[in-house]
């Protein structure tokens, strides 16, 4: 009876560990999306600009949920040169565009600080849309050592 | 009525550019959370900032369930004259926030 009792236990062990891991592979591990149509979104289509974008995170990030972040845009910010709009994306973020922020002549220097959300190692890239439908970017790789947590109960 | 907090510098000059902090309580709930009883927790986050200064719209935001909880923004503005700094947000269920602080300019 005792050998019994063991497959039987070794097989309930079976059926309930595997859907437990396969869940929660599937929800820990968040693939790099391509996010090639959302930035051709947020330009309109125009190809932007390499460099002038300077993003200021750390390499590595020891807690995805709340990662400093700073973006300095190398532009005048004058009424008729300025920058319009910074764009934030990480691209292994189940909702990639993280935040958009509006700025204009009256911000004096284009620059915004603030703390994000990065579900993993990634590349965070950072358009900035100037006055005349032009384009900046630039991209910077962050590793991540834990993620910002998509299925944890805390 | 949310809580959130915003600071200026003590003073600021007229022409220069200063910064302006902003710190909202809010969970920031992505949505993708589920509590102790397997259960998913609703997404709620603050969508929409803006900040005006004398009636003047002087910087705005739409964020998203990647900013982290209790964001925190700061961005430069220059003035050419005395006025209040007000900050406006809203989540995605319509709660509203403010709060606001005199600018001491020099």
């Amino acid at each position: 009876m005792a050998g019994d009792a063991q497959v039987r236990r070794r097989a309930f062990l079976a059926i309930t560990a595997l859907p437990l891991a396969a869940r929660a592979q599937s929800q820990r591990f968040q693939p790099a999306q391509d996010v090639a149509p959302l930035l051709q979104k947020l330009t309109g289509g125009v190809a932007p600009e390499r460099g002038g974008v300077e993003i200021e995170l750390p390499q590595i990030a020891e807690n995805g949920n709340s990662v400093p972040m700073r973006v300095k845009v190398a532009n005048p910010m004058t009424p008729q040169d300025h920058v319009s709009a910074i764009h934030i994306v990480a691209e292994r973020n189940p909702r990639p565009l993280v935040a958009t922020f509006h700025l204009g002549p009256q911000s004096g220097r284009a620059e915004i600080a603030t703390r994000v959300r990065l579900a993993g190692t990634q590349k965070v890239t950072v358009i900035a849309a100037l006055s005349g439908n032009r384009f900046r970017m630039a991209q910077v790789d962050v590793l991540v050592t834990s993620a910002a947590c998509l299925d944890e109960s805390m | 009525m949310m809580l959130g907090r915003v600071q200026v510098p003590t003073t600021v000059r007229k022409g220069e550019p200063f910064e302006v902090r902003i710190l909202v309580q809010h969970p920031m709930e992505t949505g993708y959370r589920r509590d102790l009883n397997g259960q998913a927790i609703p997404m709620n986050v603050v969508d929409k900032l803006a900040c005006r200064i004398g009636g003047r719209e002087v910087f705005s935001a739409e964020l998203g369930s990647g900013m982290a909880a209790n964001p925190y923004i700061a961005f430069y503005v220059v003035v050419d004259g005395p006025g209040t700094v007000e900050v406006e947000w809203s989540d995605d269920r319509g709660e509203r926030g403010t709060v606001s602080t005199p600018l001491n300019v020099t």
